[in-house]
């Protein structure tokens, strides 16, 4: 009962943030007039247009399997890397500085690099999502496998922890810890990544539906289309990467009672 | 049995242990005392096998050494009865088996009903007898023990002695214990040895043939305060205003 009402108090405050929020952007329609900032309703109406003529799942899915090849080919070689990188104090001192250069490169310059060596379509949009998120998730692991206790270590030495079970059992559940909350930006990253590219490199997805938009001057329609993208972000994040550290990692939100002293 | 002959320990240029010379026996129970930064930690540690002595000779003829730390050094992500069963489960032991045996320990050591709980969920008291726990299931005949107690404050420090006193020294299971407090030694241990000096050596061994059940809280002051009044363990135990300024 006291989880249901905890639950119930959670949601309302999210509720009131987001709708605080629409009141605020209603609030900017009126004053500023419907053709600079139309209101939500007119968003609302533009993307049950798209829907209706089903440009909107096109779309939706256009852009989910994009950013979400890209995310998966960037957690894989950055997080592959960076575990490497964290174990290898050389191999860590020869990659960080790559690392770091890939991060300082802006999301529209790779844009650009794509368009040149890829041509336009697909492949440049999941090329450049990769290029940008790669660095993320390889300074998550890179931490990760760098921190690991070595009283823990000690301790699995004189237990005589086999080399399977110290991977399984001491390594791989600090190391998600990081890595968790760097895929968690990472993903992130590679939504909005995702859009600028479609917006200049693809015919379809939710950054091409922008760049019509921009064409016919059409900001509500423009307005739809970023609701879109926040709804599928918070899906990603709420729907499938937050349950997923839920499962592997209920030690972090185990609150059982107090124990005596 | 345990058997270190001359036991240097070299850690870079810094010279730790020198010429220790120390025998723990089946079943005995040794307390280590003696002033901080004396090696009494690296004593430990290399009887562990943890590093290599740098000359000497030391041998473990013990058939399963176990370990308990200064902090319980438990795996934050395991409930506690995979804690328990740690040892267990790298030996090879299938779940059903290293779970019931970690249960009947838990019931030991006064944590059942705890069986589900992340470490992070229970005192630190409660922690250090998960470690213990551990330590026992392996069914080690020689459990190494790092200040242990040193974490606790003084009721359940007593009360964690007595779960000592009771699951490891009465049980024959032989102990070299490093505790930087003399009472404490006194109630564990059937040989108490002094640790002192940089590099840290053998300064004083003291054999305590009292009963367990006689060393009550008075003879243990009593006996202390014996022991202190030898001039070796007063250099190592007491404040002297001297070296302070040297």
């Amino acid at each position: 009962m006291g989880s249901l009402i905890r639950t119930v108090l959670g949601w309302g405050g999210s509720l009131t943030g987001v709708l605080l929020f629409v009141a605020l952007w209603e609030w900017g329609s009126l004053a500023y007039g419907s053709f600079l900032l139309p209101g939500p309703r007119d968003a609302l109406a533009s993307l049950l247009t798209f829907a209706g003529n089903d440009q909107l799942w096109a779309a939706v899915w256009a852009t989910t399997w994009r950013a979400m090849s890209g995310f998966a080919i960037a957690a894989l070689a950055g997080v592959g890397l960076g575990l490497l990188a964290g174990l290898s104090h050389t191999l860590g001192r020869a990659l960080e500085p790559i690392s770091t250069v890939l991060l300082g490169i802006p999301p529209i310059a790779w844009i650009v690099l794509a368009l040149l060596w890829f041509g336009s379509g697909s492949l440049a949009a999941i090329y450049t999502v990769v290029a940008t998120t790669v660095p993320v998730a390889f300074a998550g692991a890179q931490i990760g496998a760098r921190t690991l206790d070595a009283r823990l270590q000690e301790m699995a030495d004189v237990y005589l922890v086999p080399w399977p079970m110290r991977l399984w059992d001491f390594y791989l559940p600090h190391i998600v810890s990081y890595v968790f909350p760097a895929l968690i930006t990472a993903l992130g990253v590679a939504w909005k990544v995702t859009v600028m590219a479609e917006l200049f490199a693809t015919e379809d997805g939710v950054g091409a539906g922008m760049a019509m938009a921009r064409v016919s001057l059409d900001t509500a329609g423009a307005m739809a289309w970023i609701v879109v993208i926040v709804v599928l972000l918070l899906v990603a994040e709420h729907g499938l990467l937050r349950p997923l550290q839920k499962k592997i990692e209920p030690w972090r939100q185990a609150r059982g009672p107090m124990p005596p002293q | 049995m345990l058997m270190c002959e001359q036991v240097s320990l070299d850690l870079g240029p810094n010279c730790i242990l020198a010429n220790v010379n120390l025998q723990v026996a089946a079943g005995e129970s040794v307390c280590l005392v003696g002033p901080s930064g004396c090696g009494k930690t690296s004593l430990l540690r290399l009887a562990a096998g943890a590093v290599e002595v740098s000359s000497g000779h030391m041998k473990n003829h013990f058939r399963t050494t176990a370990a308990v730390f200064q902090e319980p050094r438990l795996l934050p992500w395991r409930r506690m009865l995979d804690n328990i069963a740690l040892g267990l489960k790298a030996r090879g032991v299938n779940r059903h088996e290293r779970l019931a045996r970690a249960r009947t320990l838990a019931d030991k050591v006064g944590l059942a009903g705890y069986d589900q709980h992340f470490p992070h969920e229970l005192s630190g008291g409660m922690q250090q007898r998960v470690a213990l726990a551990r330590a026992l299931a392996v069914d080690a005949d020689f459990l190494l023990l790092d200040e242990p107690f040193s974490a606790l404050d003084v009721g359940l420090r007593s009360e964690a002695q007595g779960l000592v006193q009771c699951l490891v020294v009465d049980q024959g299971i032989a102990t070299l214990m490093v505790t930087h407090d003399l009472t404490e030694a006194l109630r564990l241990a059937h040989r108490v040895v002094v640790l002192s000096g940089a590099p840290g050596t053998v300064v004083c061994e003291h054999r305590v043939s009292t009963p367990f059940a006689e060393r009550t809280p008075a003879w243990l002051y009593e006996e202390a305060g014996h022991l202190l009044r030898q001039p070796v363990v007063q250099d190592s135990f007491l404040f002297h205003p001297d070296s302070e300024v040297a």
